[in-house]
């Protein structure tokens, strides 16, 4: 159930997108069209579900006070939660490195459409912010914390794709020329924030 | 280096992301952090602060290092040079506006990623001098700042009344009035919907004043 509960919260509640913006600029860049902005959306679920659990591992067994006494006892009191961002990006790009060779490989035309946007997950806030909420927030173990990177993965792919959805919309409506294009989507995004915020307080 | 440092090139440098190609509005970078950081002016301040020493430095340490860098590679070693400088802000945070660190949470850590760092870095520091990279850097992140500042300014004022400046503290300037005459204060201005409507607003005006900055087709 507590699964469950971690996951929905991921999706609705505490989106990535519209409780904490992160990840907008590559939300605003890749949301033209759907087909791109679903490729890219899947991507991230991808990213966030592998590298949640394991900076979770890293923090536990690495990072945090006292995570080194599996190494002996003169390791015990050992504090490195300072390392943490330089640790936490580390494993992002390696495993954003090991993705886009994996999506070259094995769907050159998901490739070709994502062009230069695959590596910039590597630098895309939602990734880091996932790692660093995880732990902030304290799972109490692993499930936990890869239910809740797959979760707001699955709610920023949601985000994306309704937006994208949206914006190839509204290309046949007469916006105002200085409103036209960033503007109109900023907009757009704060009143679908709006609408997702009925779901706050929702517990399961 | 016969070029004065106040030529016209340089002081474009400076002056170009404050309005005509700013990062947030115009350029769409680092805009992340911009929304969730502005509902009081103090955190903006920090925040913008942060940014400028984080995007001074990596930019000229990149700068110095251009021709060392083997591209392949670049990315990571940019994050790296990010993620160190990063901790440095962090740990100075941490140690003497604890407050204002705490309201920050996660964002300070999201300075790496911030995409207005990679982004300055890929497209200017990779090229350039790091005297010039400097500036650069300089005039990103006041083009930054501002934004985050009239933002915050105004999600504030209409959110809570008060403005929390920094050093001066907090100065209440709407809620005498809300006691007075039944004025309600916008509690959704402090909402996180209302950044991204307050920032779209704030392109609509920008552009209606400056038409070359129109999207044709979108």
């Amino acid at each position: 159930m507590e699964y469950i509960n971690i996951f929905v919260k991921g999706i609705f509640i505490e989106n990535m997108i519209f409780a904490y913006f992160l990840g907008m600029c590559s939300y605003l860049a890749v949301s033209k069209t759907v087909t791109t902005a679903n490729g890219l959306g899947l991507a991230v679920i991808f990213v966030l579900g592998v590298t949640v659990p394991i900076n979770y591992l890293l923090e536990n067994y690495v990072l945090k006070e006292g995570a080194l006494s599996w190494l002996g006892d003169e390791y015990a009191t050992m504090d490195l939660s300072f390392l943490s961002f330089i640790m936490f990006i580390a494993v992002i790009a390696s495993t954003v490195q090991i993705v886009e060779m994996a999506v070259e490989k094995f769907a050159p035309a998901l490739y070709g459409a994502l062009g230069i946007f695959l590596p910039l997950i590597a630098v895309n806030c939602s990734i880091l912010g996932g790692a660093l909420f995880m732990q902030e927030r304290q799972y109490v173990n692993i499930g936990e914390a890869s239910v809740f990177g797959l979760g707001s993965g699955v709610g920023w792919w949601l985000a994306i794709v309704a937006i994208a959805a949206i914006r190839e919309k509204i290309k046949y409506s007469h916006v105002p020329g200085p409103l036209r294009g960033l503007g109109i989507t900023f907009i757009i995004c704060g009143l679908m924030g709006v609408a997702f915020m009925s779901f706050m307080g929702i517990e399961l | 280096m016969s070029e004065s440092f106040f030529s016209k090139k340089n002081m474009k440098l400076i002056k170009d992301p404050l309005n005509d190609d700013n990062p947030i509005t115009v350029q769409v970078l680092g805009i992340c952090s911009a929304l969730a950081i502005t509902v009081k002016v103090e955190t903006a301040f920090v925040m913008a602060i942060s940014v400028l020493f984080v995007l001074i430095g990596a930019n000229v340490i990149v700068s110095l290092l251009r021709k060392v860098i083997p591209s392949r590679i670049r990315i990571i070693v940019q994050l790296v040079i990010v993620a160190s400088l990063v901790i440095l802000v962090d740990q100075v945070l941490k140690a003497f506006v604890y407050d204002v660190s705490k309201q920050l949470s996660v964002f300070v850590g999201l300075i790496i990623t911030n995409c207005i760092i990679m982004g300055r870095l890929e497209a200017f520091a990779l090229g350039n001098k790091p005297g010039a990279s400097f500036l650069d850097a300089v005039g990103n992140a006041f083009g930054y700042g501002i934004i985050l500042i009239v933002v915050a300014f105004f999600r504030e004022l209409f959110g809570s009344g008060t403005l929390t400046l920094p050093v001066v503290g907090k100065i209440e300037i709407l809620t005498s009035l809300a006691n007075n005459t039944g004025y309600e204060h916008n509690g959704l201005m402090i909402l996180p919907p209302m950044a991204l409507i307050t920032v779209g607003i704030y392109i609509w005006i920008q552009r209606s004043r400056n038409r070359k900055l129109i999207e044709e087709n979108h």
